[in-house]
C-alpha cells in the first residue's frame, strides 16, 4: 500500500515577482517597453536634465527676491531679476493709472465678476438677470468708473491706462461685442435672402483672410479719415472696434459650425409649430448649435485675448507693452531684467489662458452628459 | 371667407423689402465713409491714386531677396517685402509641420515621459502669446548674444553673434544648371520606377525588390553628375572685418527669431490637429489591421494615416494661413516682411494710408483665398478615395 500524501495547508503565499509589481512594472510598461521607447526614455531623461537644472536655478536659487533697485540683480551669475517684478507690480497690474484711484479699478474688476461668476457656475440659479446685468448695467458701470469725469470722479484718461487692465478691457469688450455680431453674421450667412448672404460672406471672408496688424493699422490711420470733420475717436476705442470687427468674423465661423450641426428636422420642427424665424432661431435651434461649439468658441477667445498683445503696435501699454516698456527704466536695467519681465507676462497670460481652455474641457463634458450613454 | 393674406406677410414680398432696407443701410454707410474720407483727403492735402508706387523709396532694407537699392521705387520695396514674407512663411510653414506632427505624435506615445513632455511643451506654447514669444527670442534670446568681436563659435567656421547667424558658404565650381537638372533627373526616374513597381505588384503580385531605395536616386544622379563633370565646391568661411563678419552664408536675427517664434508657435497647435486626427481614427482599424497580420510600420503608413490625413488636412490649412498671417508680428521687431515695409516706413513716407493698408490688406487676402482654394482642391481629390 502505497502511501499518499496531501498537504493540508496552503503554502504561503509569495510575492510576485519583482518585474510584476509597482515601480518596476509600470517603468516596464510605460518607459521601456521596446528598445525604441527605451531609447526615447533615454533621449527625454537626458534633456530634462540639460534643461531642468539650469531652469530652476534661474528662476528660484539664483535669482534675486528683493531689492531696491537694479543694483541687486546685476551680480555676476544672479538669475531671474524678481525684484524688478516686484517693484513694478502696480504698474504692470494698472499702467499708469492714478494710484489714489486704483480702487475704481478693481471695484469694476469685482462688478463684473459678480456678474459672470453665478453664469460659470452650474447652478439652477436663473440666469437671465445677471445676463441681463452684464449687458447694460455692468458696461455703463464700468465706463463711468474707468474713465470718471462723471459724479465727482476725477476723469483719468485712456493714455494712462495701462497694464493688465487695458489688456482685460480689450479682451473683454472685444469677447462681449464678437459673440452676438459672430451670431448675427453666422444666421445671414445661411439666410435665404441673397443680398444678406453675399454681404455677410463678404464681411466674414475680409476680417478672415487679413491680418489682426493691417486691421490695427486700418482702425488707428483710416478710421480718422473715415470721420467727418471735427470728429474723433479715442485711440483706445478705435483698437476696441477693429478688434471687435476682427473678431466677429472668427465667431461667425464657429457658430456657423454649430448651426450646421443642429439637424434639420429641428429647423423644420419650429417652423411646424408656428414659430416665427427669430423665435424658432433663439428658443430651438441657436440653444442646440452654441451648446455643440462651446469649444471652438472659447478657443476664440483664448487667441483673442492672446491677440490683445496687437495693440502694442498701436501704442496703446497692454500688460506686454507696459512690461517692456519698464526694460529700459535705467534704474532696473541688468542682463536678467528682460528676461524675467518676458517669463512674468508668459505667466499671467498662461494662467489665464490656460484657466479658460479647462473651464471649456469642463462644460463640454458637462453639456455632453445627454450623449452619454 | 378667409381674408386674403395682408401684404407683409408675404414672404417673398417681406424678404424683397428687408433686403432692399439692408442695401439702402449699408450703401449709405459706405457712401458716408467714401464721402468723409474723401473730403478729409483733400482738407489734409493727402494725394490719391497709386502714381506713388513708382516714385523712388529712398530707404534701405536688410534683407533683400532681389535686387533692390534706396533709389528703387515703392513697388519694388513691396515685392521686397511680399517676397520677405514669403520667405518667413514658407521655411516656418516646414519646419512647424515636422515639429507639430512630431509632438503630435510624440503626445500620443506609449513612452509615458515622452507623452508628458510634449504636453507640457503643447500646453506651454500654445497659452502664450505669439508676439511675446516673437518679443522673447528677439530680444532676450538673440539680442542678448554677445558682441560680433566675442562671437560664439562653432570650430571656428561658424559663428553666433547679436547680429546674426553666420555659417560657411558653398559655393559650386562649375555648371549650376545641370546639376539642377539632374536633381531632376533623379526625381523623375524615381518616380517611374515607383510607378513601374506598383503596377507591377498590381498585376502579378511580385514585388520589385530594392524599390524601396529609388528615392535615392533623387540624391545619387546629382552626385554621380557632380563627379562625372569634374565639379567643385568651395566653402567661404565667414572671418571677422572691422564690426561685423563678412563672407559665408548670414542670416539676421530678426528672420531667426520670427522663423523660430512662429514655428514653434503654430507647431503646438498642429501637433494638437495631427493628434484628434490620428484619435479620430477609430481603433477597429487598427485592430483589423493587426488581425489581417500587419506590422506596426505599415499599420501606421497604409491605414492609420491616410485616414487621420483627411481630419488633420482643413485645420492644417487654416493653421498655415495663420502663420502666414502672424508672420506680420514682423513690424514688432523690424524684420523687412510686407506690413513692416509697406504698411509702415512706406505709409509713414507718404501718407497714402488708404491706398496702402488697401494694397496690403488685398495681397493678404489673395494668398488666403488662394490657399483655401488649392486645399478645397486638394480636399476634394482626398475625399474621392472614399467610397
Amino acid at each position: 500500500m502505497s502511501e499518499s500524501f496531501v498537504r493540508t495547508i496552503h503554502a504561503p503565499e509569495r510575492m510576485p515577482p519583482n518585474a510584476q509589481i509597482g515601480m518596476v512594472r509600470w517603468a516596464r510598461e510605460n518607459l521601456f517597453s521596446s528598445w525604441f521607447n527605451a531609447l526615447l526614455t533615454i533621449f527625454s531623461i537626458v534633456l530634462l536634465f540639460l534643461t531642468l537644472p539650469p531652469l530652476l536655478d534661474w528662476a528660484i536659487f539664483s535669482a534675486v527676491f528683493s531689492g531696491e533697485d537694479g543694483a541687486a540683480c546685476r551680480v555676476d551669475g544672479a538669475g531671474a531679476c524678481w525684484a524688478f517684478v516686484e517693484a513694478k507690480f502696480g504698474q504692470f497690474l494698472f499702467g499708469r493709472y492714478p494710484a489714489e484711484e486704483r480702487w475704481r479699478v478693481l471695484l469694476t474688476l469685482f462688478l463684473g465678476v459678480a456678474g459672470l461668476a453665478p453664469l460659470l457656475i452650474p447652478s439652477d440659479f436663473p440666469k437671465k438677470w445677471f445676463v441681463a446685468y452684464l449687458l447694460v448695467p455692468f458696461p455703463l458701470l464700468a465706463f463711468v468708473f474707468l474713465s470718471g469725469g462723471l459724479f465727482g470722479l476725477a476723469a483719468v484718461e485712456t493714455s494712462d491706462w495701462g497694464g493688465l487692465m487695458v489688456t482685460l478691457v480689450v479682451a473683454v469688450t472685444g469677447i462681449a461685442a464678437s459673440l452676438p455680431l459672430g451670431v448675427l453674421l453666422a444666421l445671414g450667412r445661411q439666410s435665404d435672402m441673397p443680398v444678406v448672404r453675399i454681404l455677410c460672406v463678404v464681411f466674414i471672408e475680409f476680417w478672415r483672410g487679413v491680418p489682426l496688424i493691417t486691421v490695427l493699422f486700418m482702425s488707428s490711420v483710416m478710421l480718422p479719415l473715415f470721420l467727418p470733420e471735427g470728429m474723433s475717436f479715442d485711440k483706445l476705442l478705435r483698437a476696441l472696434i477693429g478688434v471687435a470687427l476682427f473678431s466677429s468674423a472668427y465667431m461667425a465661423e464657429v457658430v456657423r459650425g454649430g448651426l450646421a450641426a443642429v439637424p434639420a428636422g429641428q429647423y423644420e420642427a419650429a417652423k411646424a409649430l408656428g414659430l416665427t424665424y427669430w423665435q424658432s432661431m433663439g428658443r430651438i435651434v441657436l440653444p442646440q448649435a452654441l451648446k455643440t461649439v462651446i469649444p471652438g468658441i472659447v478657443n476664440n477667445f483664448i487667441g483673442l485675448f492672446k491677440d490683445t498683445t496687437l495693440v502694442l503696435i498701436i501704442g496703446l501699454f497692454d500688460l506686454l507693452g507696459i512690461v517692456q516698456s519698464n526694460f529700459t527704466d535705467p534704474t532696473w536695467s541688468s542682463p536678467q531684467t528682460a528676461t524675467t519681465g518676458y517669463v512674468f507676462a508668459a505667466f499671467v497670460f498662461w494662467i489665464f489662458c490656460f484657466g479658460m481652455s479647462r473651464y471649456s474641457v469642463y462644460m463640454e463634458r458637462r453639456l455632453d452628459a445627454g450623449e452619454q450613454r | 371667407m378667409p381674408s386674403s393674406p395682408q401684404p407683409w406677410n408675404n414672404p417673398k414680398l417681406r424678404a424683397f423689402a428687408i433686403q432692399l432696407a439692408v442695401l439702402f443701410v449699408v450703401g449709405s454707410f459706405v457712401w458716408i465713409i467714401v464721402d468723409n474720407t474723401i473730403t478729409n483727403l483733400q482738407r489734409q492735402n493727402i494725394a490719391s491714386g497709386f502714381g506713388f508706387l513708382e516714385n523712388p523709396a529712398g530707404f534701405g532694407i536688410a534683407l533683400t531677396l532681389v535686387d533692390y537699392t534706396e533709389q528703387s521705387s515703392y513697388g519694388r520695396a513691396l515685392l521686397v517685402g511680399f517676397l520677405n514674407t514669403l520667405l518667413v512663411a514658407v521655411i516656418g510653414i516646414f519646419v512647424a509641420t515636422i515639429l507639430g506632427f512630431t509632438l503630435g505624435i510624440a503626445r500620443l506615445s506609449s513612452n509615458w515621459l515622452v507623452a508628458k513632455i510634449a504636453t507640457v511643451y503643447i500646453e506651454v506654447v500654445r497659452n502664450v502669446p505669439l508676439l511675446l514669444q516673437l518679443f522673447f527670442w528677439y530680444f532676450a534670446v538673440l539680442r542678448a548674444l554677445p558682441l560680433p568681436r566675442e562671437s560664439l563659435s562653432l570650430l571656428e567656421v561658424a559663428f553666433l553673434n547679436n547680429r546674426g547667424i553666420y555659417v560657411p558658404a558653398l559655393l559650386l565650381e562649375g555648371n549650376g544648371l545641370i546639376l539642377g537638372l539632374s536633381v531632376l533627373v533623379g526625381i523623375v526616374s524615381a518616380w517611374l520606377i515607383g510607378r513601374y513597381a506598383k503596377r507591377r505588384r498590381l498585376e502579378t503580385g511580385e514585388i520589385v525588390k530594392g524599390v524601396a531605395f529609388a528615392p535615392l536616386l533623387i540624391f545619387v544622379v546629382p552626385v554621380l553628375a557632380f563627379l562625372a563633370l569634374d565639379m567643385g565646391l568651395k566653402a567661404e568661411v565667414p572671418s571677422l572685418q572691422g564690426f561685423g563678419f563678412k563672407g559665408g552664408w548670414s542670416l539676421i536675427p530678426e528672420f531667426v527669431s520670427l522663423l523660430l517664434a512662429l514655428s514653434f508657435y503654430t507647431a503646438a497647435f498642429i501637433a494638437e490637429n495631427v493628434r484628434s486626427g490620428i484619435l479620430a481614427v477609430s481603433k477597429g482599424q487598427t485592430e483589423a489591421a493587426r488581425a489581417l497580420g500587419l506590422k506596426p510600420t505599415p499599420i501606421l503608413r497604409l491605414v492609420i494615416i491616410p485616414q487621420a490625413l483627411r481630419v488633420i488636412i482643413p485645420p492644417l490649412t487654416s493653421q498655415y494661413l495663420n502663420l502666414t498671417k502672424n508672420s506680420s508680428l514682423a513690424v514688432a521687431i523690424a524684420y523687412p516682411d510686407l506690413v513692416s515695409v509697406f504698411s509702415g516706413t512706406v505709409l509713414n513716407q507718404t501718407g497714402q494710408a488708404v491706398e496702402v493698408i488697401a494694397i496690403t490688406m488685398t495681397i493678404y487676402l489673395s494668398l488666403s483665398l488662394f490657399t483655401s482654394l488649392v486645399m478645397n482642391w486638394y480636399n476634394r481629390h482626398m475625399a474621392l478615395v472614399e467610397r
